[in-house]
């Protein structure tokens, strides 16, 4: 397997060359059967692919799969190649099982949609470009992946390409990446012009060598955190992810939550070396985690739409992610990327079962009292809650407080580091009170739907609910592969510490115990608090707990319905601009340019038109005028 | 003897009677016999120097030219039969569909 590692890629994706081409005219039972042997192929083939490499190295070397050379030039030149490291095999666990169990799911989420194949098909293209990205061996040949990831993401958030706003948000998303994949490119250009190199490993040992300039090394990460940025919906470009809940829920759960999204923060961790060589991005990188941390904290408690709410809680918790790598706790930060896979991506699918239950309603202010109703879908959706929340010993409480006593404990900036942690800390607050606002305004209190919609509540099949209760499962204990150094071992870190290359002159982070502590305290009471203001608010009052809310400081209220009005702020300083622009050039520029254009061809039919008139169609004229040539002929030649 | 001239002038004139034929007239055999006068004022030219020099290699062109001249006949009569066909008339200002 180790030497066929591009068989993992190439099982979804002739999935979706099958299902793509003949899914249309075959039956579901067809699609569903190839959509889940294709991701199942992948899932299976990744963990035999982990257990060879573990059984063959054991000091967490890279393993590199060369396919071919795909281009050289000069001295510079790259290779489809894939590679297997501890961090690699993280990533490719959750994506492939995490995948897995959601094609198993849309199965039933999407049984009664049109383009049921096409759906699938997508799906197993992301799957597969997702793969690339994870598995290939250098930045060009995981843009590959990258852009692929991209394009599934638009393909699949305008999935209802018939509903303008979908199809509108399929392009905004599609948009807003390419100004990230923009700071790649130009990550990747410098790579090549100054370190000669894209491979993973050459970078990283040519930008450790002496001689390189340190505003470089700075210059590719914060690039590269452009495109992570991107990718991985931050501040400033977070505002296609909320929006790309216009897909379908799955969709969302897969891609928007536990996998693509992530995809920076992987790029981050794998860039560590340039990082840690730079504090300044890492401060860049950490702070603008932070602040997105806490502003999508914020908007995601005046939510209504239920997956708008997981949305704003997905740029949030990826903002946490960040401030891991950022602050150098690299495998705290792929830690908190494993364990949300795990809960958002149960909130997600809960989220859609939910909506399945109740018609395709998703506003949460018409819900209620679904407890009793749907009983699977309610207690793996609370098991998912208490661990976004971090109450302890869920998953999120440990990769949280990890990322958390890391910004505290930071050596690379301590002072930014401890106010980062605050930030942080009042983001984990937000966090726990939105979520339980959103579990008790969805499950507790009164039935505010309609008698028809109350007539139809009924709990999802079981291709919905055992996705759901894995993933629950998962999310509960799921967080013991990184328990704090204060109880034991932190296996997660142990495997992922090979990645992370000890660096001259570099403090790495450490820990004290007493910090730990504290912050796992200070976390706790502040989930504890979350819960406690959300349960007293919501649990009996509902939404007049809101309503009160926005009677008493309206415009606050307003502005965070509003999302702090970003996206007309952007509509008035870029979108707006630009389109006026682009209209001035369409309009002025380009009619100038036409006009030039235009009238040379009208000087040239002009002079056809005198031309033309030596064509009279008479034949003595024409004999006429060979004569005259004839004797204008002779005369020169005389 | 007669000077070469002679015969010259002679081809001359021939020839420029047939190009103003050609130019002015109207029906498309009177053209054609023009043609023929002017492609046998040609002929004139070739005998007159084939017996100058004193060779034979104007004379072969003279035979050649009478063949082309007859072949050429052919063609150009099915030609006019086929117009006075389609128009009723041999006349070339009629045949003037190719103009602006």
């Amino acid at each position: 397997m180790l030497n066929n590692l591009w068989l993992i890629p190439i099982a979804p994706f002739v999935g979706f060359l099958i299902n793509g081409f003949f899914g249309k005219r075959a039956g579901k039972t067809f699609v569903t059967a190839v959509a889940w042997l294709g991701s199942f192929a992948a899932a299976a083939l990744g963990t035999l692919a982990a257990f060879e490499y573990a059984g063959q190295y054991h000091h967490g070397e890279r393993h590199l799969n060369v396919i071919y050379n795909w281009f050289s030039s000069g001295n510079i030149g790259a290779d489809i190649a894939f590679q297997l490291d501890p961090l690699s095999i993280v990533m490719l666990m959750v994506v492939t099982w995490v995948g897995f169990l959601i094609h198993v799911y849309s199965a039933g989420y999407m049984a009664h949609e049109e383009g049921y194949w096409r759906y699938f098909a997508y799906l197993n293209l992301f799957l597969a470009a997702m793969l690339i990205l994870i598995l290939g061996s250098s930045y060009l040949f995981m843009f590959v992946g990258w852009e692929g990831v991209g394009l599934c993401s638009y393909l699949l958030i305008g999935f209802y390409y018939d509903r303008d706003f979908a199809a509108a948000a399929g392009k905004k998303a599609f948009i807003v990446n390419r100004i990230g994949d923009f700071g790649f490119l130009i990550a990747m250009f410098l790579m090549f012009a100054y370190l000669g190199s894209v491979d993973f490993a050459q970078v990283s040992q040519r930008a450790m060598g002496s001689g390189i300039d340190g505003g470089l090394i700075t210059a590719i990460c914060l690039f590269l955190f452009l495109g992570a940025a991107g990718k991985s919906a931050q501040i400033p470009l977070y505002v296609w992810l909320p929006d790309a809940m216009a897909g379908p829920t799955p969709v969302s759960a897969l891609i928007h939550a536990a996998t693509m999204v992530t995809a920076g923060v992987y790029m981050v961790a794998r860039t560590n070396v340039l990082y840690r060589l730079s504090p300044t991005a890492m401060a860049v990188v950490a702070t603008v985690g932070a602040l997105t941390a806490l502003f999508a904290a914020t908007i995601g408690v005046r939510q209504n739409d239920i997956k708008k709410v997981l949305a704003y809680s997905t740029v949030s918790q990826l903002g946490f992610m960040f401030i891991g790598v950022g602050v150098g706790a690299f495998s705290a930060g792929v830690f908190h990327l494993v364990t949300h896979a795990f809960f958002k991506a149960c909130l997600f699918l809960g989220a859609g079962s939910v909506i399945h239950a109740m018609s395709g309603e998703q506003d949460i202010r018409k819900m209620g009292g679904l407890w009793k109703k749907i009983p699977i879908t309610a207690w793996t959706f609370l098991i998912a809650t208490i661990a976004i929340a971090g109450f302890p010993p869920f998953a999120g409480f440990f990769s949280k407080d990890e990322i958390l006593a890391s910004a505290f404990s930071t050596p690379y900036f301590p002072g930014l580091g401890k106010l980062i942690y605050v930030l942080g800390t009042i983001a984990a607050l937000f966090t726990a009170f939105y979520m339980f606002r959103l579990f008790y305004l969805t499950f507790f209190g009164k039935f505010r739907g309609t008698h028809e919609q109350e007539h139809h509540l009924h709990e999802s099949p079981a291709t919905m609910t055992i996705p759901l209760i894995v993933l629950a499962a998962l999310s509960a204990i799921g967080g013991l592969i990184g328990i704090p150094h204060v109880f034991g071992h932190n296996w997660l870190a142990e495997w992922l510490h090979p990645i992370i290359p000890p660096l001259p002159g570099v403090h790495d982070l450490h820990i004290p115990a007493n910090v730990e502590w504290a912050v796992m305290i200070v976390s706790t009471l502040v989930a504890a608090i979350g819960l406690f203001a959300a349960m007293r608010l919501y649990r009996d009052r509902g939404v007049a707990a809101d309503e009160a809310f926005e009677r008493r400081s309206p415009g606050l209220a307003r502005t965070l319905e509003n999302k702090y009005y970003v996206d007309e702020i952007y509509g008035r300083t870029v979108v707006t601009p630009l389109e006026v622009g682009s209209r001035f050039l369409w309009k002025v520029v380009d009619s100038v340019i036409d006009g030039i254009a235009a009238m040379l061809g009208f000087f040239v039919r002009g002079f056809g038109d005198l031309l033309r008139f030596f064509q009279t169609g008479n034949v003595r004229n024409y004999a006429l005028m060979f004569f005259i040539g004839v004797v204008v002929f002779m005369w020169v030649l005389r | 003897m007669i000077p070469t001239q002679w015969f010259l002038i002679l081809s001359a004139i021939l020839f420029s009677i047939g190009v103003c034929g050609v130019l002015t007239r109207k029906n498309g055999i009177t053209i054609f016999m023009s043609i023929e006068l002017m492609v046998n004022a040609v002929n004139l030219t070739f005998i007159a120097y084939a017996r100058q020099f004193d060779q034979l290699h104007g004379l072969i062109f003279v035979f050649f030219i009478m063949a082309i001249a007859a072949a050429e006949a052919a063609v150009g009569l099915a030609i006019f039969i086929s117009m006075y066909h389609h128009k009723d008339s041999i006349d070339v200002d009629d045949a003037n569909l190719m103009h602006w």
